[in-house]
């Protein structure tokens, strides 16, 4: 791509203090890119750094636990590991890889060129980027947060003086998390524009992939759901910090009210992290089975209706916390209800499967593992609705177990079934198969391993969240099992590492359509071009590119088609966005006010605020080539 | 917006960006994402007004204690004036947009100022009543009444000032020359959140001056 440049008139080249980037290569390219395949490449690698830091928190606290009475750390040091590991996986990894491949393919899949708003775009992984490394900054001033992923009031509320949690953990936590949910309301705002307005000619909303639907949905989530959770994040930061009264009881207030607020984010939360995991899933069914994703439509409308649903159901995780019996029941009932769509969508994965022609790739291995323990965890979910049944579970390592087989089992594994499936896409090599099944089944006994005996420890009565537990509750030798399972599990990233740098050492080519695919982003080259469509593709229906290759005969066996050849000429120049620092320098003062909040020094965090006008208003006059925005 | 733009050779191609006419819904990428970025922020205020709205009243008793009854401390008529002038200055917005888009700039420049001029009363107001209300014994830290009124209306005058700062760049880009009749939207999608941050105050003064504490 040379014609960028060539529409950057000599005045835009320069802009206050420095000069236009414009290199589309090299390192310094990836500071300043505003390319959607680039930037999610940024998300992708980053959450799996994160991904392997909270594999590593939660291996030592495995090691801890393998026997009663742990040694391996103290209290503090543990509490900081479960708050940490907790937070980095939702924040972290869950929600920017999910980011990572909704940049990457949702474009692609629809036929457009880019996201709505490149910049912002960026700005929203400077963000991210720079928010985890704020939290995790806090480990150099050893205040980690510590007062877990849901960081209850008033626990983290209480004044620092009062000295409940003592250090800055909680405010580090706080003030990060504040800044991360900016930058994910940045992406969730992009997502929602690019699928409405930049569809390509007859990508009718009902003809789109489920992968770009479910990230649709979770886009919608994320704008509702952030704010309810930020304001409570400030409740608590003010209370520490000020002195108010937000989650005193002592003074008449209601501590319920954080967790009111923070599960009315929580539980949609849980929807942004599992539903893009769903979408992957539905398009890597249907590849490796040969045949249309079966029910379309209600696999769609299911997505929908958890995302309304899921609004009505955040109470129960508040069970326990005496909200009368009206309540209980109805949230319960919902939450029941909530099973119903779920319940269809495996239904309908199963019916895809069932009577396809299966190639059982490494992809389509996570895929089908992705939909027995997705299975799994949903069963023991239905088992919390009931709420005596959940009496009895809350706060036990039975409820570890269920989110670990529906997170872990349930998105991770669709994770690893999206780079197995799309790495050849992304990168232009495939990943190699051989290693991906022994990678794929290594993490299935390690995961069945580490999280199958924590329903029996937990049925058992062993708490959440404690550092130690004594003799002879007959907790020992599967603490054990589990603390096995999860150097299992590791083993079976160091192999997906291992993988990637040998697939990438092997380079076998790819070419356009590796897999025989079924949606738009197999119809050009691997790696895409930057503007990813030399012409933009006009659709005629659901799975078009599928209905392309083949079609079928009288007897409806399938016959391939001549695929004619796209016209690889672009009609004169294509213009991209040129690159651009001021996402990056806009970013970057956040986190410079983040350590003015937690340290209370406000010359601090006015660096912070004059480095993020500085950003703005740069960025605001930087002439870009192309969109218009503020 | 502009929908092209000129390469070296003078000829108009269109941009990557698909253009703003041709979007699936009709609706520019920024009117959408600022449409849809309200709908967030009603979430947001939502939560402080719920907040609110739960806490009112509970600490009645105690305050009385320390000698402060919520309802003397209000003065509702200068209250009611300044949120007057916030709400005409919506009026004044419309009127920015209309001339922006008949191509009247300088009446588009009389009513940017106006409406800025309209927000920065409305925020002097914020700051004389809670100087008055800390002289009153109100501190962050008393009772519910304190720390849910002051962060709450706070947090809705940082939007006011965040608002009167986009006003002003507006203005700074027409004295430039560089607002033209075709950035009309630029003129209302600021009005979107201008009135927008306006029909949280309309809400906020109900919940907070004109339903009677008990």
């Amino acid at each position: 791509m040379t014609t960028a440049d060539d529409a950057v008139s000599p005045a835009a080249v320069t802009s206050g203090l420095f000069a236009r980037p414009t290199k589309t290569t090299g390192w310094k390219s990836w500071l300043t890119t505003i390319d959607h395949k680039k930037i999610a490449i940024l998300y992708g690698s980053t959450a799996l750094v994160f991904f392997v830091i909270a594999g590593l928190e939660a291996l030592l606290i495995r090691w801890q636990l393998m026997g009663p009475d742990g040694t391996v750390m103290s209290a503090k040091v543990y509490n900081q590991m479960f708050t940490m590991h907790g937070t980095t996986m939702v924040f972290l990894v869950g929600m920017p890889m999910a980011v990572a491949f909704g940049n990457y393919f949702l474009p692609l899949m629809i036929g457009a060129r880019d996201v709505a708003f490149p910049r912002i775009n960026m700005l929203g992984y400077w963000i991210f980027l720079f928010g985890g490394i704020f939290m995790y900054s806090s480990f150099l001033w050893s205040s980690a947060p510590d007062g877990g992923w849901f960081g209850y009031a008033p626990l983290t509320s209480q004044p620092i003086a009062l000295g409940a949690l003592p250090g800055h953990g909680p405010d580090f936590w706080t003030v990060g998390l504040i800044f991360m949910g900016i930058g994910s309301v940045t992406s969730a705002l992009n997502f929602i524009v690019t699928v409405l307005n930049m569809r390509a000619p007859g990508m009718t909303l009902l003809r789109m992939p489920v992968f770009v639907w479910m990230i649709f949905i979770i886009a919608f989530l994320t704008l509702f759901a952030m704010p309810p959770v930020t304001a409570a994040l400030i409740q608590v930061y003010m209370d520490r910090n000020f002195g108010t009264n937000f989650f005193n009881s002592a003074q008449g207030a209601d501590p319920l009210l954080y967790q009111h607020l923070f599960w009315l984010f929580g539980h949609p939360e849980v929807y942004i992290l599992i539903l893009p995991g769903m979408g992957i899933v539905s398009e890597i069914l249907p590849v490796f089975s040969r045949k249309p994703l079966f029910g379309y439509r209600v696999v769609i409308f299911s997505g929908i209706a958890i995302g309304f649903v899921g609004w009505g159901v955040w109470a129960h995780h508040m069970y326990a916390t005496g909200l009368g019996p009206a309540a209980l029941t109805g949230f319960g009932v919902a939450t029941m209800a909530i099973g119903v769509p779920t319940g269809v969508k495996i239904f309908n994965w199963l019916g895809t499967v069932w009577g396809g022609a299966v190639r059982l790739t490494t992809a389509m291995l996570f895929s089908l593992g992705f939909i027995a323990m997705f299975t799994l965890g949903g069963l023991s979910g239905v088992m919390h609705s009931i709420v005596p049944s959940n009496a009895q579970q809350t706060d036990t390592y039975f409820i570890v177990a269920h989110f670990h087989y529906v997170l872990f089992g349930g998105l991770i594994f669709a994770f690893f079934g999206g780079f197995y499936y799309w790495w050849p896409k992304m990168f232009g090599h495939m990943l190699g198969e051989k290693l991906g099944k022994i990678n794929f089944w290594l993490m299935l006994i390690g995961f069945n391993l580490t999280f199958g005996p924590m329903h029996l420890v937990g049925l058992r009565g062993m708490p959440r969240r404690t550092y130690t537990y004594g003799k002879g509750y007959g907790w020992e030798a599967l603490n054990q099992l589990e603390s096995l399972g999860a150097v299992v599990i590791a083993v079976s990233v160091l192999l997906f590492v291992i993988n990637i740098a040998v697939s990438a050492k092997k380079r076998v080519p790819a070419g356009n359509d590796p897999w025989d695919g079924r949606t738009l982003e197999w119809t050009i080259t691997s790696p895409p071009p930057e503007h990813n469509f030399d012409v933009i593709p006009e659709v005629h229906d659901f799975d078009d590119f599928w209905h392309k290759k083949y079609t079928e005969d009288e007897d409806g066996r399938l016959v391939k088609l001549t695929v004619p050849e796209a016209p690889s000429k672009p009609h004169g120049h294509i213009h991209m966005p040129s690159p651009s620092y001021w996402p990056c320098v806009l970013a970057l003062g956040l986190p410079i006010m983040g350590y003015g909040f937690v340290f209370k020094a406000w010359w601090i965090l006015g660096v912070g605020v004059a480095v993020l006008m500085v950003g703005m208003t740069a960025w605001a006059i930087e002439p870009h080539t192309a969109e218009e925005n503020h | 917006m502009s929908t092209t733009v000129v390469t070296a050779e003078d000829e108009e191609v269109p941009v990557i960006d698909p253009d703003h006419s041709h979007t699936n819904t009709g609706v520019s990428h920024v009117k959408l994402a600022m449409w849809a970025f309200l709908s967030s922020e009603c979430m947001f205020f939502g939560a402080f007004i719920s907040t609110y709205l739960i806490y009112r009243g509970r600490d009645t008793l105690r305050l009385a204690d320390a000698g402060i009854v919520i309802e003397d401390v209000f003065d509702i008529p200068f209250t009611s004036a300044t949120s007057f002038i916030l709400l005409m200055s919506s009026l004044t917005m419309v009127l920015a947009l209309a001339a922006i888009q008949r191509g009247d700039m300088r009446q588009l420049r009389i009513w940017i100022a106006a409406t800025a001029l309209f927000g920065l009363t409305f925020i002097s107001g914020q700051v004389y009543e809670f100087t008055n209300f800390y002289r009153e014994g109100i501190r962050l830290q008393t009772g519910l009444f304190g720390p849910t009124f002051y962060v709450m209306t706070g947090l809705h005058g940082a939007h006011v000032t965040v608002g009167i700062f986009w006003l002003l760049q507006l203005y700074y880009r027409s004295l430039q020359g560089k607002l033209g009749q075709e950035h009309s939207e630029a003129v209302e999608i600021a009005g979107l959140y201008w009135h927008f941050v306006d029909i949280v105050w309309i809400v906020i003064f109900t919940v907070i001056y004109l339903v009677p504490y008990n």
